[in-house]
């Protein structure tokens, strides 16, 4: 891994002693101060050698009668069962787990035996999950399972619908190192077969073993190489002490010769205890923590997450907390409400105008009506004016003629009275 | 991540177990350290002091090379920070250096703000760290850690004791930041005032509660020299780039007419002491403590701001999924309330609206009645008048007949009279 490069960084060279060469150390000393944690994970059938396995990896005995092992009987159901110890060498101090699971592939329906094995992992992740999620962060035990030891048969043909089943239930939960159990019931030639016949199950299946890491250094490069090209490893385990060629070795007596574990010739022991314990542990430890953690925390948290939320459309976003993954729908929803809102006023608008608009147009129909009215009104009355008019001039002109007719009436019986006086004179 | 010492774990059933021979996880410290190695490292400092106090010269000297100075002026009118980045390696330890300088510091006339800008500076870093920590799909061993690690804080020769502004500041930053506090251009004091300074300053630190960072005397490998080292404290240093010939060496240092000061010598200053420790012995201790003091702090300040807690109100712990979801439910149940409360705005408008105009179609109607009240009246006052028109025009034409009457009444008499008149007139 390398950091990512920020933009802007110059490269300076020193041109003295400053000191910080002295950083690798000061990390040793913290580390060796600290301690360390390892979780080692072994899976296979009853009788195929896990425990002397383990028991000839760390030069130990793992199970004793004071700490009895899982048991040798058969089990209705697979077990999960963890045992701790602290061992010391050179002043480091190794806290191993190893987790064992009596019971898989033992029974005669073997189908789900690999649920607790995966359920234990699952937990062990949740466990860590909770406790780097805490608010008060203080101890965090790592228990999560670093590596698993998956023992295939000696069969000599090829992997089992279990065996295939299993890798490929557990690929992307843990470093999976695929182990020949009981090596030295095979030849060379067999094993060589055997060993070829499985890579390519392997492939065909997509499985995804345990890969070492590809470094710059041309020499690790070829010897990882070359263990590359022995994979699975072929291995024999023993608990007793043989006396061979005047040296005391770890074997297994055969009337016809001693399995020697660790004879590189013999089998892969060797390397196995090299990469497992003196050059990988580490990087075992790295990639379940940035890999196979990170995988279980992503999906958990995704989940959490979108629950509820279209996950089509989300896809491609999980670069954001599940709070900031919030803030953001938050401010969508802010948007579809402005939006929302935004079309309901302008109905409402809309509605409002057109309703204005009738109640005008009923006000100038209206309006019009009574001017139309009050027009009639005032033509009737200036007609009625007129004929009033009219009325009152023939009137006016009747009793005008009326009065000199009167006058005349008068003025006549005047004068005939005046005559009619004369006469009688 | 932080993991416990394994120390503590014994008493959870765990047993120790005797191995019969050389198994080889003692080269677990080794693989460790490779894949540092492999990664590169990463510092950052944050020099904090007045302008010209020699923080720039004092970087340059530490790390021997020339970084990128910029010459700042008096009159910045506030504090601001400057951060370059470089990449440094010595035999096989790659470093990503990280200097963060203030800019201005102390030129202002008013300096209440002035802590400030730097508190902001280390927060943000601590931020974007947990923003990362945080994702979903997070890549934090890839990341580029830029929280400081180690603030130096420049402290004026004046011989006498601390600043207001520097407790003030100091203050601040203690619980976010490793502060390491050195006398800057130690070259002006003598040795006996020196002593007396340092003394004044670590008594008015611990008066005021400001906690400097303290090497670790925890780890017995280191223990003694960081003992010792904390009773030096602050550092009083001299920092140049220049050199002088001294006997046969070309040796950093300052040249007065009086004498040649030199950076490396141990009883002329403090520099190498603080190389040793800030740099040899203690600076994977310094990331460490930022990383599980100061960060937690912010992280677990940050969450609980944000209503994280680690048990539920009946004291029962809380599992993250949980403490997410109910976050959720909340929100979720909050965005359907800002909905309703909208729609439930809208409703009231549009009733109210419609009030408003029954209200003024009401009004419309009334008025337009009050005319039409108006109109029948006018039309009934028209109607009255052509009723008395009309009956005038009856009662004249009544009138005049009668009077017509009455003439040819009249004239028929008078004709008569007249005629008998006339007969009258001609009998006689």
């Amino acid at each position: 891994y390398r950091p990512s490069r920020r933009s802007s960084s110059q490269q300076k060279n020193l041109e003295g002693y400053v000191g910080f060469a002295n950083l690798p150390n000061q990390v040793y000393r913290k580390s060796v101060k600290r301690g360390f944690e390892f979780t080692l994970m072994v899976v296979g059938e009853s009788g195929l050698g896990k425990s002397t396995l383990i028991n000839s990896l760390f030069l130990t005995d793992l199970y004793s009668p004071e700490y009895p092992g899982p048991s040798h009987r058969i089990k209705k159901t697979v077990q999960v069962e963890q045992s701790k110890v602290l061992v010391k060498e050179g002043g480091v101090q190794l806290l191993l787990t190893i987790v064992d699971t009596p019971g898989f592939g033992d029974a005669v329906d073997n189908s789900n035996c690999w649920q607790p094995v995966i359920d234990y992992i699952d937990n062990k992740f949740e466990d860590y999950l909770n406790a780097e999620s805490r608010v008060n962060r203080r101890q965090m035990p790592d228990n999560r399972v670093q590596c698993c030891l998956y023992f295939i048969a000696p069969s000599g043909h090829g992997l089992k619908p279990l065996d295939i089943e299993f890798m490929k239930r557990l690929h992307e939960k843990v470093n999976i190192i695929p182990l020949i159990a009981k090596a030295d019931t095979m030849t060379p030639e067999e094993c060589q077969q055997f060993k070829r016949q499985i890579m390519r199950e392997i492939q065909e299946h997509k499985i995804k073993i345990y890969e070492f890491p590809e470094t710059d250094d041309e020499e690790e490069m070829k010897f990882i190489r070359k263990i590359k090209d022995r994979l699975p490893l072929a291995v024999v385990g023993s608990n007793t002490i043989i006396e061979v060629n005047g040296k005391r070795v770890r074997g297994r007596q055969y009337p016809w010769g001693v399995a020697e574990v660790e004879n590189s010739e013999h089998c892969d022991f060797t390397i196995l205890r090299n990469m497992l314990i003196r050059t990988h542990m580490q990087d075992l430890k790295d990639v379940t923590n940035n890999v196979h953690y990170e995988n279980y925390r992503s999906r958990k948290l995704a989940a959490v997450t979108y629950n509820g939320v279209d996950n089509n459309k989300n896809k491609g976003q999980l670069t954001k907390s599940p709070l900031a993954q919030m803030e953001e729908e938050r401010r969508d929803h802010v948007t579809k409400m402005k939006k929302m809102e935004q079309e309901m006023e302008q109905v409402f608008e809309m509605k409002v105008k057109e309703k204005l608009l009738k109640l005008r147009d009923s006000e100038a129909e209206l309006q019009r009506r009574h001017e139309q009215m009050k027009k009639n009104l005032e033509a009737q009355h200036r007609e009625l004016e007129e004929k009033r008019r009219q009325h009152e001039d023939e009137r006016a002109n009747w009793e005008a003629q009326q009065r000199i007719v009167e006058q005349q009436k008068l003025d006549l019986s005047r004068t005939l009275e005046k005559n009619k006086k004369k006469k009688i004179f | 991540m932080a993991s416990s010492d394994v120390a503590r774990q014994l008493d959870k059933n765990i047993r120790p177990l005797n191995l019969a021979g050389h198994v080889g996880f003692d080269s677990l410290p080794d693989q460790l350290v490779n894949k540092s190695i492999c990664q590169g490292f990463c510092f950052n400092i944050l020099c904090i002091g007045e302008t010209g106090i020699g923080k720039s010269t004092l970087m340059d000297t530490l790390f021997n090379t020339n970084f990128e100075n910029f010459e700042s002026s008096h009159f910045e009118p506030q504090v601001k920070l400057r951060a370059q980045t470089y990449d440094l390696q010595e035999s096989n330890v790659r470093l990503r250096l990280t200097v963060v300088n203030t800019v201005g510091f102390g030129d202002q006339m008013n300096k209440q703000e002035s802590y400030q800008p730097v508190v902001d500076y280390i927060d943000r870093q601590f931020e974007s760290y947990l923003q990362e920590e945080l994702k979903i799909k997070r890549s934090l061993h890839n990341y580029h850690d830029s929280r400081v690690h180690a603030c130096l804080y420049f402290i004026s020769p004046s011989g006498h004791s601390l600043k207001s502004l520097d407790l003030v500041t100091m203050k601040k930053l203690d619980s976010k930041v490793n502060i390491i506090p050195v006398i800057a251009k130690a070259d002006t004091i003598s040795k006996s005032e020196l002593h007396k300074f340092k003394i004044k300053i670590m008594s008015e630190l611990v008066s005021n509660g400001v906690q400097i960072y303290q090497f670790p005397i925890d780890d017995e490998t280191v223990a003694k020299v960081n003992t010792s080292m904390n009773g030096h404290l602050p550092f009083a240093v001299v920092g140049s780039t220049e050199e002088v010939m001294l006997g046969t060496k070309m040796v950093k240092a300052r040249q007065y007419p009086w004498g040649i000061v030199q950076v490396e010598n141990e009883s002329h200053c403090d520099f190498m002491k603080l190389r040793e420790m800030l740099i040899c012995v203690n600076m994977e201790d310094l990331r460490e403590q930022t990383h599980t003091r100061h960060y937690e702090l912010y992280r677990r300040c940050k969450l609980e701001e944000m209503g994280f807690k680690d048990t539920d109100p009946e004291c029962k712990p809380v599992s993250l999924q949980e403490t997410y979801e109910a976050k959720r439910q909340e929100f979720l149940l909050e965005l359907q309330r800002r909905e309703d409360e909208m729609r439930q705005m809208f409703v009231q408008r549009v009733k109210e609206k419609e009030a408003e105009l029954k209200e003024a179609e009401r009004e419309l109607q009334s008025r337009f009645e009050q005319l039409k009240r108006l109109h029948a009246d006018e039309k009934a006052t028209l109607e009255d008048k052509k009723k008395a028109l009309e009956d005038d025009q009856v009662s004249f034409s009544k009138r005049r007949a009668a009077a017509q009457l009455l003439q040819g009444q009249s004239l028929t008499a008078n004709g008569k009279k007249d005629k008998d008149r006339k007969n009258d007139d001609m009998t006689n």
